[in-house]
Order: structure tokens, then C-alpha cells, then sequence
């Protein structure tokens, strides 16, 4: 069908090395494989970030969910997201001696893109 | 806003109005409290939380004293109207039946929606949750959780693509609890995995911060397995994965819970099975929380079955544990939930739980045998799993390969389960790697944050750099009030108007099972034929009632041929001017205790009997036998003659037995021959130079107290009338005889 594999309930043999523990020795086994598990996750998490996070940093500097959207879109555009669209903000508003919100609509408004591209990436 | 008045409708148009302005008055999860009051009435309790101040206890309760004790377990209703303007009425109904956790189902769609909601546009199947939904909401909880004495949990969702603007949103609004789990989004939703691991981060970062509650998604499992008992040792994996994925995000294990499903449900048996799966699950997650779901899977239309099954699920959790006791409702088989629905789940929790206080103080489970067997089969099977996930390279890949919602018993594997690519699904590539100088000056940011470059001393407090965020400061929310002029609360209330008037008091009223006006009721017909046959023939009989767009909404076979129940909705388009209804005034009654202090001091005898050619008895006998709450009960000496009593044989037997009263039931109406009797009693008494000796009442159910009174009677009594209202008139008429 999927090509996912098919196995009958072969637990009575799978279980062999697990039937010597005891319930909090099987407990603690449990926890350190969800911990094998997750970890991964949480580091990919660290290291990531995502449109919806990003959105969700602008709503938290006092943007709206209709000024978000385009302001993550635009750095998206520009290559800038990996940055963080909040430090852009917070970088032109700096710059450019604004209030965060003044800087924000501007970026909305289409200004300040190269100055932003120039400051995040003409470094390198 | 000025407290609600227990005896006014909540106007929803108020809590509408400046909306733009409030803020919730609180922030965080409540949890109940075993409180220092365990005795009510004449009983006392083991472990009931604080009570409430205002309350609808459930209908036994009227033998107790009217108590309303208030189990130790959070109870969830589950809204769903799809319209939050009408939510708001049935949140109010069900705070004062004992719900304090409100989850209001968000519209189908709004996971793939890449953004906020704005606006009141209507959903389906649940309502869109947007920042005015939400703020209506909690602002109507806040006057609501006032009015009842309890803190009011509202919940809602943070999944989909956009579960990080939720969250914020969420938390800025002061909601209380949310479901938050990335294998819902992969699983149930064609959602990216890596959008949905790394987004979960950031969600579950800012609900930690509004110490929210958070509620897992491994219920879906249960509810999509082909064969939901089987899934039990995957379900503890998905647990485990979003439990220590939440921990390690920062959320405290006492805020987030587990969304627990006994898997089965009855005929099968269940309790053997669920029992077990129950009893592993809290052996394997000691310190977190257990939110106990009923079962959904096996629901069907019928909403006796549902119950049924609801209540065997709460006999589970008060074997083992439950912090968060779900109802769903008994309806949901075969609509959204209705208003009625809503509070008989509230109920039917209460009920159960209230009446197995203290069970385990009588009973324990077995330590060793069937149960703990079966219960350390599915924590190896669940340890298998997990180890078969990493040997596959991790839950991504795991995911990829078809392990999850597998119909199989785990390790068992039928090759059916739901698979995922990494690079596929809803958002897919739509996650960017961090550079060296990433930054986000904000509160509650998950992972790498290179705040340092601007202002060390902001390391452990990003927001100072932009001089708080809207955490901190929340004036400097942005709010969305409409988006579209067409879909919005004020068309929707506008329509509505006439049955919500200028302050919900309107002057005209319409059945309504979910909206305002929305005119349907249920019809309830046995038709003795086959099911099929009763199926048309019943939608036939509610078109003659005058009913539009009728549905089958429950139908079973009470015999093959010999007959068939059939459960029907339908819009009755009708509405009654309130102005025109006649109500007659209210029958003043004593309470029980002063109807048995003056019978205690002044004993009384009555006579009773069904005069003339009539053999009812049901009537008379309710309102005498103790059985059935008749007078008896307040201490009166009855002697009852029976039926087809002589006229003259019910007035001889008061003389003879030196009675006070007289009480003659007449049923038959036939040629006004109930008129005929009393007054045939009356003149009877009369002739005998008794009628003065007597009160002499006369019941039936075509019996009014004026033509009683207008053919001789003391008194008449009808249909509605029962021992209390007999008794409640002899006690007066007796002491007004006294006082002369």
C-alpha cells in the first residue's frame, strides 16, 4: 500500500531485555529515550526560526497581524529573515532614529529596504 | 462593567462595547482546591472543592437540601456553536452547573490559516478565534467566574501554522489554557514537521509565560485508529514526546496535561481495557497532569448510550486520577452541541464524580494480577516503540516511515499508518536558520537570541530594548476590530434583534437550541413499525407539526417490526409575544419543616378516596403515599377508602372516624360529573349538620380551585398540584380556624 512495514505482534521476544527491569528501572528507560527523542528537536528549534515565530515577535514589539505579515514577507523577499524581522525593525529604527512602530509602518511603506539589505549584509 | 444580576440575561451588546479598551483582569490556570467545607446537609465529604456562590444544583438535589457540592476535578465544557455572541449565554448556563474550564471550538481551517484571524466572521463547527473572540470572551468570564465564586479557565488552540501568533495573542487576551502539541499539526494536518517542532518552541515558550495550561493532541489518535484500542502504547509515546518537549521548553510539568482516552468503550469490555492503559499511564507520568477526555471514537447517536459511557470513563478517573475531567457532549454523535447537551455533560460530571467522593478510601486496585500485568505489557510495548523510533533515526524520520496511528498493537504493524515527508506538507521550507546576529527583543522568545550585541545587561530581558514588549506593556497592543463589513457579530446580532432586545430582554421568544432565534426543536416519536418505515413516516409526522428542514437526528429499533424510536429536529419558525403569555401566579408552598411542626402539634386525619363510578388512583395516591413525596411524609394520619368511593361513604367514614379533612379525587369529567360530585359532598355534609366539622378538597386533572370553590369545595386542586400544595393549604386554612 505505503510500503510501510508489516510485522505481526512479535512482542514476546521483542520484550527479552526489558523483562529484568523493574517498573522504575522500565519508567526511567522510557524518559531517557522521549529525552534521545526530543532533544534533536529542541536544538532544531534553537537554531531555527519561522515566519509564524517571526510574526509572532512583531505582534509582541506592538504590531498588528495585518502590519506583520507583510513586514516578515518583505524580509523574507529581501533574504533577511535569518536575522530576525523584530532586530530589522529595531536596526532601522536605530539608524534612522525612529520609534519601533514609526520604523515598522515605514518598512511597510516600502522604505529603508536597502539601507536594511546594506546593514545586515554588506558586512560580509 | 457593572456586575452581572443573577436575575437579569447577560447583555451580550455591553460586553461587545468598548472592546478596544479592556484587559483581562487576571492571568494563568486555576486548578480547584480541596476546600475546608466537607459537610453539606446532612453529609459529609471527603474531597469536594471550594463551592460555589451562585449555582444550579443537579435535579436529586431538591431531596438534599438543594446542595450543590463541587467535585476536586476541573470540569471542561466544550462549546461550539460556530457564533461567540451565543457562546457567551451558554458559558454563563454552564459556569452555574459546575463547568470552570470553557473550550470553545475554534472553525474548521483556521490550522492552515497562515496568520491571525481578525474580525467575528462566523465558522463552522466552532468559531474563529480571533483577538476581539477572544477578548468578548474572557471579558464575559470575567463578570461570569464573579458571579459564580470560582475562577473561570478559558480555553483555546495552539496549533496550525500560525500556533506562534496564536499563542501571543492568546496570551496577551489572558487566556487561561490551551491544546499544544506539533504531532497534531504533522499527524492530523499535513503540517510540516520541522515548521511544527520548531514553532511548538516559540508556542510553548509564551504560554509558559501566561502560565497557561497546556493539553496535548494524543486524543486524535484515539478518535482516527482504525482500532483505538490498540493504540495505547503509541499514545503514550506522543505523550511522552510533547510532555518532556514542553518540560524542556520551559513549561512547568504542573501545567501541562495529558489528554487521556480510555481507548474503548462498551460493548466491549472496556474497563478491562482501559482500566490497565489508565494505570500505565500514570505509573509513567507521575508529575505530570491528567486530562481525562470521554471517549469519542465509539460515540453515536445515541445520547443515552453517550452517557452511559461518560460516566463508566469517570469511573476510570476516579480510580485512578483526573485533574481536568472533559465533557463531551451527548449530542456530539449527531450535531455540534447544543445549549441543553452542554449542561447535561456538566451534570452528568458532576453527578459521577460528586457521588464516587471517597472511593478509593473504600476500595484500592489490585497490586498484582491481571491489571498491573496488562498495565506493564503496554509500558514495554511504548518502550519498544521508542527505541524502534531512534533506531529509524529519530521521531522525523519515524514519522516518514509510517509508524504513527498504525492500526497494529504496537509492535505489531499493519502497514496503514499515517505517513509524513520532512520536506512535505502545509509550510514546507519555511524554516530559516538562524544567523550569528539573530535578535528578537521581545519576552518569552524560545532558542538562540543575540541580544548581547546591543545591551548585555538585556541578555535575560530582551524587551528592554525596545522598552517593553506588549507583555509588559499592554497598551501597546495593536486591536483589529472588523475586517469584513458583510461577516461580522453586528450583521449577525442585527438579524437576531428581535429575540435579544435593547439589553437581551426582548419582548418576544423562539425555541432555540444554539443560536438566538434559531428556532429548532427536537421530537421524540415511537411509531410501531419497522425502522425503515418509521424513519420516512416519523419526518412525515413533524412536517404535520408544522416543522421545516426536519432530520432523523437518532433512530433504534425497538423490535424488528414491533416499533422504532425516532429522534427529530426542525425549525418551528414561530415566536410568542411574551407580553400576551398568560401566567398564572405562582402556588405559595411551606417548607417542609413548618408543614411537620403543625402537624407534630396539631395531629390531623384525613379521609381520601376517588368518589363515584371512577377507578383512577394515580393522582390521589401521589399526593398521599410517602412514596411519592405525598403528605404522608409531613406526619398526616390518611386513610384511604380506595376507588369507586360512594359519596356518602367518604363523608360517613370522617364522621365515623373523627376526621379533619376530606380529600375526594375526581378524574372523569364526562357530563361535568366531577362538578356534580363536589357538590353532591358538599350538600351531603351539609345534610348530615357536618359541613363545618370538615375541610373538604376535591383533586383531579380537569380539577381547578375555582370550580371547586364555586361547587362547595374548600379547596380544588389540579393537575400540577402535589402533597405540598395540599398540605401547605390545610396547614393555613387550619390556622386561620384557630385564630377565629
Amino acid at each position: 500500500m505505503k510500503g510501510f512495514i508489516k510485522r505481526e505482534d512479535d512482542f514476546g521476544q521483542r520484550n527479552q531485555h526489558l523483562v529484568g527491569l523493574t517498573d522504575e528501572q522500565l519508567k526511567d528507560r522510557f524518559w531517557e529515550l522521549v529525552e534521545q527523542i526530543v532533544d534533536p528537536l529542541l536544538d532544531l528549534a534553537n537554531k531555527n526560526t519561522s515566519p509564524a515565530i517571526e510574526r509572532s515577535v512583531l505582534l509582541r514589539m506592538g504590531f498588528s497581524s495585518l502590519e506583520a505579515q507583510p513586514l516578515v514577507n518583505g524580509a523574507i523577499d529581501r533574504g533577511l529573515i535569518n536575522h530576525g524581522v523584530g532586530h530589522v525593525i529595531y536596526r532601522i529604527a536605530k539608524e534612522k532614529n525612529l520609534d519601533i512602530r514609526t520604523a515598522g509602518l515605514e518598512l511597510l511603506e516600502g522604505k529603508h529596504w536597502d539601507d536594511a539589505a546594506l546593514i545586515f549584509k554588506g558586512g560580509k | 462593567m457593572k456586575a452581572l444580576e443573577i436575575n437579569q440575561k447577560i447583555d451580550v451588546k455591553e460586553i461587545l462595547q468598548d472592546l478596544e479598551n479592556y484587559r483581562p483582569k487576571r492571568r494563568g490556570w486555576t486548578w480547584r482546591e480541596k476546600s475546608e467545607k466537607q459537610v453539606y446537609g446532612p453529609f459529609e465529604f471527603s474531597d469536594m472543592s471550594t463551592p460555589l456562590k451562585n449555582y444550579i444544583p443537579m435535579p436529586a438535589a431538591q431531596y438534599f437540601g438543594n446542595i450543590d457540592p463541587q467535585p476536586n476535578n476541573t470540569i471542561t465544557t466544550e462549546i461550539a456553536s460556530g457564533r461567540f455572541e451565543d457562546d457567551i449565554r451558554r458559558m454563563r448556563m454552564a459556569a452555574w452547573h459546575g463547568a470552570d474550564h470553557i473550550m470553545v471550538i475554534r472553525t474548521a481551517g483556521q490550522s492552515h490559516f497562515d496568520g491571525l484571524i481578525e474580525g467575528t466572521p462566523q465558522g463552522i463547527g466552532g468559531v474563529a478565534i480571533s483577538r476581539k473572540q477572544v477578548r468578548a470572551h474572557r471579558k464575559a468570564l470575567d463578570l461570569i467566574e464573579d458571579e459564580v465564586g470560582r475562577p473561570i479557565n478559558y480555553h483555546s488552540y495552539v496549533s496550525g501554522v500560525a500556533g506562534p501568533d496564536v499563542a501571543v495573542m492568546l496570551a496577551e487576551e489572558g487566556v487561561n489554557g490551551a491544546h499544544q502539541d506539533p504531532q497534531y499539526n504533522v499527524l492530523y494536518r499535513n503540517i510540516n514537521m520541522v515548521r511544527s517542532f520548531v514553532d511548538a518552541a516559540e508556542s510553548k515558550k509564551v504560554m509558559s509565560w501566561a502560565q497557561m495550561a497546556q493539553i496535548d493532541g494524543a486524543h486524535n489518535a484515539n478518535a482516527t485508529a482504525r482500532e483505538a484500542w490498540k493504540v495505547m502504547p503509541e499514545l503514550m509515546v506522543q505523550h511522552g514526546i510533547n510532555s518532556l518537549y514542553s518540560f524542556k521548553v520551559g513549561m512547568p510539568k504542573a501545567n501541562i496535561a495529558l489528554s487521556t482516552v480510555p481507548p474503548t468503550s462498551s460493548p466491549a469490555p472496556c474497563v478491562k481495557l482501559d482500566l490497565p492503559y489508565a494505570v500505565a499511564l500514570r505509573d509513567l507520568f507521575t508529575e505530570y497532569k491528567m486530562r481525562a477526555q470521554m471517549n469519542t471514537k465509539y460515540i453515536t447517536s445515541s445520547s443515552r448510550e453517550a452517557t452511559v459511557t461518560h460516566v463508566m470513563n469517570m469511573m476510570i478517573s476516579r480510580m485512578t486520577s483526573a485533574d481536568i475531567q472533559s465533557t463531551i457532549t451527548p449530542d456530539e454523535g449527531r450535531n455540534v452541541p447544543w445549549h441543553m447537551y452542554n449542561i447535561e455533560a456538566c451534570n452528568t460530571a458532576k453527578q459521577t464524580l460528586v457521588g464516587l467522593d471517597g472511593l478509593m478510601d473504600m476500595i484500592e486496585l489490585k497490586s498484582d494480577g491481571y491489571l498491573r500485568d496488562k498495565a506493564r505489557e503496554l509500558k514495554e510495548r511504548a518502550v519498544l516503540y521508542l527505541e524502534e523510533i531512534i533506531n529509524a533515526g529519530g521521531y522525523f524520520n519515524a514519522v516518514e516511515q509510517g509508524f504513527f496511528v498504525d492500526s497494529g498493537m504496537y509492535p505489531e504493524r499493519n502497514g496503514d499508518g499515517i505517513g509524513r515527508k520532512i520536506d512535505g506538507g502545509v509550510g514546507a521550507g519555511s524554516v530559516y536558520e538562524r544567523a550569528a546576529d539573530y535578535m528578537a527583543p521581545v519576552t518569552a522568545h524560545y532558542g538562540y537570541n543575540n541580544v548581547a550585541q546591543y545591551d548585555p545587561s538585556a541578555v535575560e530581558n530582551p524587551s528592554k530594548l525596545i522598552d517593553g514588549c506588549t507583555f509588559e506593556k499592554p497598551e501597546k497592543i495593536v486591536y483589529i476590530d472588523e475586517l469584513d463589513e458583510n461577516d461580522n457579530v453586528n450583521v449577525r446580532m442585527a438579524e437576531s434583534e428581535k429575540y435579544r432586545g435593547p439589553h437581551g430582554d426582548a419582548q418576544f421568544v423562539k425555541p432555540e437550541v444554539q443560536w438566538l432565534g434559531d428556532g429548532v426543536v427536537q421530537v421524540e416519536i415511537m411509531l410501531p413499525v419497522a425502522l425503515r418505515t418509521a424513519q420516512y413516516a416519523a419526518i412525515e409526522f413533524a412536517k404535520k407539526m408544522n416543522l421545516k428542514d426536519v432530520e432523523v437526528i437518532h433512530i433504534e429499533q425497538m423490535h424488528l417490526v414491533e416499533g422504532t424510536r425516532v429522534q427529530l429536529k426542525g425549525v418551528l419558525d414561530m415566536d410568542l409575544d411574551l407580553t400576551k403569555l398568560v401566567i398564572p401566579p405562582e402556588p405559595e408552598v411551606m417548607s417542609d419543616d413548618e408543614i411537620r411542626e403543625e402537624f407534630d402539634v396539631h395531629p390531623i386525619k384525613i379521609v381520601a378516596g376517588t368518589v363515584g363510578q371512577d377507578e383512577h388512583s394515580v393522582g390521589l395516591r401521589e399526593v398521599i403515599d410517602i412514596k411519592h413525596g405525598g403528605i404522608e411524609k409531613y406526619g398526616c394520619d390518611v386513610e384511604y377508602l380506595g376507588t369507586s368511593v360512594p359519596i356518602e361513604k367518604l363523608v360517613d367514614a370522617a364522621i365515623e372516624m373523627n376526621a379533619d379533612v376530606i380529600l375526594a379525587s375526581t378524574i372523569i369529567s364526562h357530563d361535568d360529573v366531577h362538578y356534580k360530585n363536589m357538590k353532591r359532598i358538599h350538600e351531603y355534609a351539609v345534610e348530615k349538620g357536618v359541613r363545618d366539622r370538615f375541610i373538604i378538597c376535591a383533586g383531579g386533572t380537569q380539577v381547578t380551585a375555582e370550580v371547586a370553590r364555586e361547587n362547595g369545595m374548600d379547596e380544588g386542586f389540579g393537575r400540577y398540584d402535589r402533597g405540598v400544595n395540599v398540605a401547605t393549604f390545610l396547614v393555613k386554612t387550619r390556622r386561620e380556624k384557630r385564630n377565629k
